[in-house]
Parts: C-alpha cells; sequence; structure tokens
C-alpha cells in the first residue's frame, strides 16, 4: 500500500503542541470507533512525582500513612536499580479521567500511554458494569480531599499514633469492606461533609441501642432485626434470635455500625477505609479486561495512525517493540515466569473475538454460535461492558487462545505425592482450562471466604467469624495479625471458625486461648 | 475534551511525610542496621547514605490469605511436552509455584526475606546522632559577639541602585504625580467648563478674546500635565541593611594526636574514626566547621589532614607541646568570642613523666576556660599512666566540658562516642 507519509513529528522529543495533535487523531479515531470516554486530564509529571503516584495506589490526593511510606521506598529502590520501568499505566476512575505522563519519555512512549490510558482505560472506566456501579468518577477525587482532611484533623485531635493504629487494622481488613451482592450508595465527598455530625450522632445512638443492657420496647425506632423483644417473651429473657440475623461478609461495614466502643471519629475513620476499598473494588476484579481492552485499543488506534500515515517507520518499529514487551508470556517454565500475564490473556482473547466475529472458523462457530460473523466492534462492546474477568474468561476464552498460549491445569493435591496434569489444550481439555482459570480469576476463590456469623450482644460480647474453607485450602500464617487487628476494632474476644462442609477444622482466637485442631 | 496540564512545577517531596512515618515506625530497626553500619564502614565513607534491610515480616501489612496445603488447581501457559494424566514432581520449595492469580497487592506477602531501602546521608546521620548533643553549650554573651550578619532593615532615600526596591519606588512617584498634577487638572477642569460656558453662549454674546485667552490657558495646563515626570530620583527608595550581631555559627576543632613510635597504625584508624564522629557531629550543629591537625611526638606540630594521619614519626612522648600549640593557634586565628573551640585529643597514654602535671595546668588555666568541650580518649588496653591521672582532676574541676573515655578497639568508638554526648537531662538541674 501507498501512503504519502506526513508524520505528526518525528524523533523522540515530544513537547506540548505535538502531544495535542496526537490527542486530536486520536480522539478523531476513538470517537470513529465509537469509544465511549470521560473527558481527558492529562498530566505530565517527573519521575519523583511518578513514584508519589504509584505509592499512594494511583490516589491522586492521599491522607497519610507509613504504608504509604514503604510503598514509595520499595518503588524508588526498584526503579534505581532499574528493576522496573515506570511508563505505563497511570490513570484514575475520575472524571475528568486523569493519567499521567512521565517526562523522560519519548515521544512514542507518551502517544502510547494515552492511546492507552485516555482511551483504552478511560472508555472502560466509564462502560464496564463494575465500575459503573460501585464507583462514581465524579466524586471520588473530592472523597479523597475530605478523607486526607478529616484524617489530618483525626491526628491533630487524637494524636498521630491512635490514628495509625487504627488504619493499620483497618487496612488489614479492607478487603473485606464491600458487600459482593448490593449496590452501595454513591459517595459524594459535599453529603460526607454535610451529613457527617448528624451521622456521628445518629451512629452512636444505633450502638447504645445495640449494646444497651436493660431491654426496653423500643421507642419510636424500629425494632432490632432478630427481635430483641417479641410476645411471647415479654421481659426478652431468652433474647431474639442470633445477631446479626445473617452472616455479615462486608467486615468493615459491620465493624462500623456495630463495634461497641470505637469512638464516632474512629467509625468515621473506619468508613473512609471501606470507602475507598470499595472504590477499587472494581479494579481487583478485571485487571484482565481492563487492561487486555486498553492494550487492544493502543495496538488498534497506533495501527491505525501508522495506516493514515500519521506516524514514521521509526516510531512504530519502537511501539512495536514496546508492545511486544507488554503483551509477552513467559512459559511456566522460564526464569522470567511470574504468573499469567493479565495484558497478554486480555490482549489475546480481546484480539481473539475480533477474529471470530471477522473470519470465523467452524470450530469457532461451534463454540461462538452467537458472535461468530456478528459485527466485532459491538461484540467487543458488549463483551467490555457486562463481564468481570471472572465471567469473561468463562465466556470468551477461545480454544485458539488456550491453544496459542499452551495452557495446562495442574492440580496440586497436598494427600498425593505428585501434582497432576489434569487437562492440556487438547478438545478434551479446553473446557476444563477454561473453568479452572475462570475460577482462578474469582475474587471469592482468590482471597478466603470470611464471614461474620454472631456477636454475642447478650454474653462476653465476642465476635465469632466463619471461614468457609474450600479443597481444605487452609488459611496462611497472617491469620493471627489481622485477627488481633480485628479485635482491635471490636474491643472483644474474636474467634474465627474454619469450616469445611459442615465441618470445623480449625479455630483461632485472639487473645490466644489454645488454639485446638478438631479431629473426630 | 482533553486537556493537558504540567505538574513537573508542582511541590516535590510529596511523600516526604508517609516517608518520615515509616522510618519513624521501624525506628528501632533502622538503628540497629545504622549502628552496624558505622561500624563496619571504613574510615573515609560516612559521607553517604546507607542501605537498611528490615525483616519482611515485621512490616508486613496482614491480609486473610490461603495458606499452604489442600488440593489447588493452577493453570500456566506454555506446556511443552505434558499430556493430560501426567505426574509432575513438587518443584522444592512450597506448594509449586506462586502461579495462580496473586494480586499486586499481595505480592509482598512471604516472597522475599527483607525490605530493603536506601536512608539519604542526612537521614542516616540523623540516626547516627540520634539522642546525642553537645553538652552544655554555654551561651555567649552578646555583647562580645563580634560576628555580624547584615540584614534588611526599612527603607532609605539614598542606596545604590543593586538594592533599589522597584515597588516602593513606583508607589512613591505614583503618589507624587498624583500630588503634582492635581492642582493642575483642578484648573484644567476649571477652564474647560468656563470654555464650555463660553461656547455654548448665543454667537452674539460671545467673546472672542475670552475664548482665545481659555483655549491658551487650557493649552498650557495640559502641556503642564505632560512635564510632571513620571519617576523622579526623590521617589526612589533603597532598601537598607543594618548589621545585627549574629551567635557565632562557626566552631573549630582541634584534633591532637600523639605520633610518638607507640602509636601503631591501628591505634591512628581508631583515632581517625572517633575525630570524623566528632566532625560530622559538630558539622549538623554549625554552619562552618573548620579542622586544625596538632600532631606532636616531643614536639608538635601543625599539619595537613593527609600527614597527620598517615606519616610516622618515632620518638618519645611530650603532651604538653601540643597544648602549648593549640593555646598559641587559638590565640593566633581563632579568638574565643567568635569561634566555638572543642578540641579532641587521642593518644595511648604515654607521656613524660615530668610533663603530664604541666599539661594539667595548661588545661586548667589557660585551655579549658576558652573551649565548649574537650574530649579525650585513650586507645589502649593497659592500665592507665600518669596523663590520665592528672587529666582526672581536670576532668573534676570542668566535670561539665571535659570528658576522658579509654577505648580498646574499634568497636568501642561509637558506643564511646554515644556515651560521650548523650543527652543528660538529669545531670543539668
Amino acid at each position: 500500500m501507498s501512503v504519502t507519509r506526513k508524520p505528526i513529528a518525528t524523533g523522540s522529543d515530544w513537547n506540548f503542541s505535538v502531544l495535542e495533535r496526537f490527542d486530536e487523531e486520536l480522539a478523531r479515531l476513538a470517537d470513529e470507533y465509537r469509544l465511549d470516554t470521560y473527558p481527558n486530564q492529562i498530566e505530565v509529571i517527573t519521575t519523583e512525582q511518578m513514584m508519589d503516584a504509584y505509592a499512594s495506589v494511583g490516589m491522586p490526593v492521599g491522607y497519610h500513612h507509613w504504608s504509604f511510606g514503604k510503598q514509595f521506598l520499595a518503588v524508588e529502590q526498584a526503579y534505581k536499580r532499574g528493576q522496573m520501568g515506570l511508563a505505563y499505566e497511570l490513570v484514575i476512575n475520575s472524571n475528568p479521567c486523569i493519567a499521567y505522563l512521565m517526562e523522560e519519555n519519548t515521544l512514542m512512549m507518551q502517544v502510547l500511554v494515552i492511546a492507552h490510558a485516555c482511551y483504552g482505560h478511560n472508555s472502560f472506566f466509564k462502560g464496564n458494569y463494575l465500575f459503573r456501579a460501585w464507583t462514581d468518577a465524579d466524586s471520588i477525587v473530592d472523597y479523597l480531599v475530605f478523607a486526607r482532611k478529616y484524617i489530618a484533623q483525626c491526628e491533630e485531635r487524637h494524636g498521630v499514633h491512635a490514628v495509625e493504629q487504627l488504619l493499620d487494622a483497618c487496612h488489614a481488613l479492607q478487603n473485606y469492606g464491600v458487600d459482593r451482592y448490593k449496590r452501595p450508595s454513591p459517595i459524594s465527598a459535599e453529603e460526607e461533609v454535610r451529613r457527617q455530625d448528624e451521622r456521628e450522632a445518629y451512629l452512636q445512638t444505633q450502638v447504645n441501642m445495640l449494646w444497651r443492657t436493660i431491654p426496653e420496647p423500643p421507642s419510636g425506632t424500629e425494632p432490632l432485626p432478630g427481635s430483641l423483644h417479641s410476645d411471647d417473651d415479654p421481659l426478652d429473657l431468652h433474647g431474639g434470635g442470633k445477631y446479626p440475623p445473617e452472616p455479615q461478609e462486608n467486615l468493615l461495614y459491620f465493624i462500623e455500625k456495630n463495634a461497641p466502643l470505637l469512638a464516632p471519629w474512629q467509625r468515621e475513620i473506619v468508613r473512609i477505609v471501606r470507602k475507598l476499598a470499595q472504590y477499587f473494588y472494581p479494579q481487583r476484579q478485571t485487571q484482565v479486561m481492563n487492561e487486555g481492552w486498553a492494550c487492544f485499543w493502543h495496538y488498534t488506534l497506533m495501527n491505525r495512525l501508522y495506516d493514515e500515515g500519521k506516524v514514521d517507520e521509526g516510531l512504530m518499529l519502537e511501539f512495536l517493540q514496546s508492545h511486544a514487551a507488554v503483551i509477552n508470556q513467559p512459559g511456566f517454565d522460564s526464569p522470567h515466569y511470574s504468573g499469567l500475564n493479565p495484558y497478554a490473556l486480555g490482549f489475546a482473547i480481546f484480539i481473539d473475538i475480533k477474529r471470530i466475529c471477522e473470519s470465523p472458523t467452524d470450530e469457532d462457530r461451534e463454540w461462538f454460535p452467537d458472535i461468530a460473523g456478528s459485527p466485532w466492534r459491538d461484540t467487543l462492546e458488549f463483551a467490555m461492558r457486562n463481564f468481570k474477568d471472572e465471567s469473561f474468561i468463562q465466556q470468551f476464552l477461545s480454544p485458539k487462545v488456550i491453544r496459542d498460549l499452551k495452557l495446562f491445569l495442574i492440580v496440586d493435591d497436598d494427600q498425593s505425592d505428585m501434582m497432576e496434569v489434569a487437562a492440556i489444550h487438547d478438545e478434551r481439555g479446553y473446557k476444563r482450562v477454561r473453568n479452572a482459570l475462570s475460577s482462578q480469576y474469582a475474587l471469592s476463590v482468590r482471597e478466603p471466604n470470611i464471614q461474620v456469623v454472631e456477636a454475642a450482644i447478650r454474653g462476653d460480647r465476642s465476635l465469632t467469624l466463619h471461614h468457609v474453607q474450600d479443597n481444605r485450602r487452609p488459611l496462611g500464617r497472617s491469620v493471627y495479625p489481622v485477627i488481633r487487628h480485628l479485635q482491635q476494632l471490636w474491643g472483644f474476644p474474636v474467634h474465627l471458625v474454619s469450616m469445611e462442609e459442615g465441618r470445623v477444622t480449625r479455630r483461632y482466637h485472639w487473645p490466644v486461648e489454645g488454639e485446638s485442631k478438631e479431629e473426630d | 475534551m482533553t486537556y493537558f496540564i504540567d505538574r513537573r512545577p508542582n511541590a516535590k517531596h510529596k511523600s516526604a511525610v508517609n516517608r518520615q512515618r515509616f522510618l519513624e515506625r521501624y525506628r528501632k530497626h533502622i538503628k540497629r542496621s545504622v549502628e552496624e553500619a558505622v561500624n563496619r564502614r571504613s574510615i573515609t565513607d560516612m559521607e553517604r547514605g546507607e542501605k537498611i534491610s528490615i525483616p519482611t515480616k515485621d512490616i508486613s501489612e496482614p491480609v486473610f490469605q490461603h495458606g499452604a496445603g489442600g488440593a489447588r488447581n493452577i493453570v500456566a501457559p506454555g506446556n511443552k511436552e505434558f499430556l493430560e494424566g501426567d505426574k509432575i514432581r513438587r518443584p522444592s520449595g512450597q506448594g509449586g509455584g506462586d502461579g495462580s492469580g496473586e494480586g499486586g497487592a499481595s505480592n509482598q506477602g512471604e516472597g522475599t526475606d527483607e525490605f530493603a531501602f536506601t536512608l539519604s546521608r542526612e537521614e542516616f546521620l540523623e540516626f547516627v546522632f540520634d539522642g546525642l548533643e553537645l553538652p552544655n553549650l554555654q551561651r555567649k554573651p552578646l555583647k562580645s559577639l563580634e560576628e555580624v550578619k547584615m540584614v534588611r532593615a526599612g527603607l532609605a532615600r539614598d542606596g545604590v541602585p543593586s538594592r533599589i526596591s522597584i515597588t516602593r519606588s513606583m508607589r512613591e512617584a505614583y503618589a507624587r504625580r498624583i500630588a503634582m498634577r492635581a492642582p493642575i487638572k483642578r484648573a484644567l477642569k476649571e477652564a474647560q467648563e468656563a470654555l464650555a460656558a463660553e461656547e455654548s453662549k448665543d454667537p452674539v454674546l460671545r467673546n472672542p478674546a475670552r475664548i482665545a485667552e481659555l483655549k491658551t490657558e487650557i493649552e498650557r495646563l495640559e502641556k503642564r500635565i505632560e512635564a510632571v515626570p513620571f519617576i523622579d530620583t526623590y521617589d526612589l527608595r533603597y532598601h537598607q541593611l543594618v548589621a545585627q550581631p549574629q551567635p557565632s555559627s562557626q566552631a573549630v576543632m582541634f584534633c591532637v594526636m600523639d605520633v610518638s613510635g607507640s602509636m601503631t597504625q591501628n591505634h591512628k584508624d581508631i583515632a581517625k574514626r572517633f575525630f570524623l564522629l566528632l566532625y560530622l557531629f559538630l558539622e549538623k550543629h554549625y554552619e562552618k566547621v573548620e579542622l586544625v591537625f596538632v600532631r606532636h611526638h616531643t614536639a608538635a606540630r601543625e599539619v595537613s589532614e593527609e600527614e597527620f594521619f598517615y606519616s610516622r614519626e618515632t620518638g618519645g612522648t611530650i603532651v604538653s607541646s601540643a597544648l602549648t600549640l593549640v593555646n598559641k593557634i587559638i590565640e593566633k586565628r581563632y579568638p574565643a568570642e567568635q569561634w566555638n573551640l572543642y578540641v579532641a585529643q587521642a593518644s595511648d597514654g604515654d607521656n613524660w613523666d615530668d610533663d603530664s602535671n604541666i599539661c594539667r595546668d595548661l588545661l586548667i588555666k589557660q585551655l579549658m576556660p576558652q573551649l565548649q568541650y574537650y574530649a579525650y580518649v585513650e586507645i589502649t588496653p593497659h592500665d592507665h599512666q600518669s596523663l590520665w591521672h592528672e587529666y582526672e582532676t581536670v576532668a573534676e574541676e570542668f566535670s561539665e566540658r571535659f570528658a576522658m573515655r579509654q577505648i580498646v578497639d574499634a568497636g568501642d568508638i561509637y558506643p564511646v562516642f554515644r556515651e560521650l554526648f548523650k543527652r543528660r537531662l538529669s545531670q543539668e538541674r
């Protein structure tokens, strides 16, 4: 093909006007592909600022905590030794969508990051159902500012140490700060500030009512779930059922609402950590999709730029090299292997969906009757909007991708001496590999399933949790430090019981009262 | 819509607070590492930061995790020769590769044993000298302070062009222009009104002479307004500087060392480390620290640093020669009113028998009254000789400012140094 090349710029140097022109081109192409994005706010920053951003897990404004300092030191050390590049991928799910460009990067890198982050990730944030349901891009930055101010105030009032300890405890539980089956109320900074005092007072009355020792008919307020009061037992001698009536998976929420001894400001901080955990919750579940989507679009957009003659061969070669490095998947036996590369897997699946739509084979028609031959852009959009990693892989991982990546399934059972290869990339194995990979990305499999089952509100006030064990996989050694943190928040003894198929396998207690292994 | 924002000029060190919190939290660990580093480091290299390692288990942030054991499924890429049903030996080490999708967040769980990072030089020294302070700094009376610093003090009408205050000068000029133009403007306005009144009269009643007169008047006034200068020498204002006496922020440190035959290179290395620690410590407290090296055997000489530490001499020892020289140098170059004077002396304790009491008298009568602090270290595993005993009487007299300790080997330096300078809260009362 013969295109007259009129590159917007050549060489590796960049300036703002060049970037703006590239962005205009990318925006035009993205529009042509109907990518729906938030407005972009592209910030050019220095290396040090980039390390700052890394250290605060990408939050543009963070409260102070030593763990972020630790992160910063780790990033700094890795970067100085050259173990880590800082190029791709810092983009914040906010409206406008904030993306960072590092000043040292070459022109190609800047364009690539704009394509990847400002059009790829950005449209994913705006379109994917988890992000739509769980995060509020309009208010996150305001909320972060509110959180930072509030925590700083608490530090002034109650001392840095007290706040730090509380945050340590909350951080230990932050993966359990989400209602997985309920849509949360949107967070808004203004609202938070306005309602804060009101809530503090209200929360305290709620707690007071729960913990009062003299039963009295609830006047004006709703009776507690689990019914403290019933007609059969007017004196409420036997108490109602247990509390909470249903197991609670959102540990932080349960603490915030029910921990007997927390001061109102402490509840507020628990809430802040919970809200932020909730904000990051979709990201933890869509890593493969999100990166795959962004890689698919930077690849597509860069190729279009090249086809239209807007970039020269040099830039394109540099891009291809960089792209190949990003989506590289070393084999399991390679010294560079460190698990499946979400970029590689996600990119392979999206590219393959496009292939299935455009030129389906017989195999594809059998496996994907719905999408084989359909318009690729609509199918891709559908896939991006309505899935998370777990369901996305279950739905779209094709035999071809399994063959290309040569995926295989190993069962590692500590009851047998050897590990067994349970499935490989053949006719018999595709489905099993796909199921196993899908569940590998399910949060419920990745993280132990732990729920609050009972707070002994009429007894010793201890808190009991159940760990629903699966395939005899026990809890890691970190369990004691974590339940210690939990006990600090709750203020009374904490019991954690591991159960598998209705049988207790192990009990953990804090304060330690001698652990016991249940044998029968 | 896209906005580009250049954030590069923004404040740096956004993470500084978090970094400090981290260092604060792991103070104990870091201090231990720093102490080891001080003892291990070669003599010349206190000037850089230090790599610190902390066991990962001590700083991990625990979360609920799966442990090893049970049955798990692992999907891995890159199968080359395996078929379904093949058995594979478990790789040595726990649980067969970290293949399953561990999120980035928990990667620091249990893998690596050490969390390593680098302290900057300032942070390093902060830890080295943590809890130390210069003993009993004598507050010099302000009267005797001769050191001055020029500070800005208001404005003056004259000065050199480089100190012109532009804003103040312009403000003066503005005020002057308003003041000078106001009467002219008023007259101008009156003339214009008169002219307008004259011109609005019926043509028959107009007085042409009056109009012409008013017109020239207006012209003249306009010229006068023009002529008011935009800026005048009268407007200029200059920043004025005055001399303000300053507490002395300079110190001089005398390193006095015995280089007689009995001092081996090992002794000197130990002494050097001690001097170096003291130097760094002083440097933290004073803007400027000068070093004077005095070496002696039977006679004392001021020498360069290189010569001080590395050239060898033989012969007997007369300590008082060095003290006399120090006294002379102070008189000549470092008057006590302007300088904070420190002396650190290292020796193996040898001295000519008759000389020790001369030393004592020299110290008590001449040197000690001028000095901020005198530190004496005796590097010897043997019993003390006469010099030590004479010095003990000095130490009794000037217990606040005279310190002496014995060092046996290099490992003692840092503890001895810390002991010499540790905060003495109770004693001061």
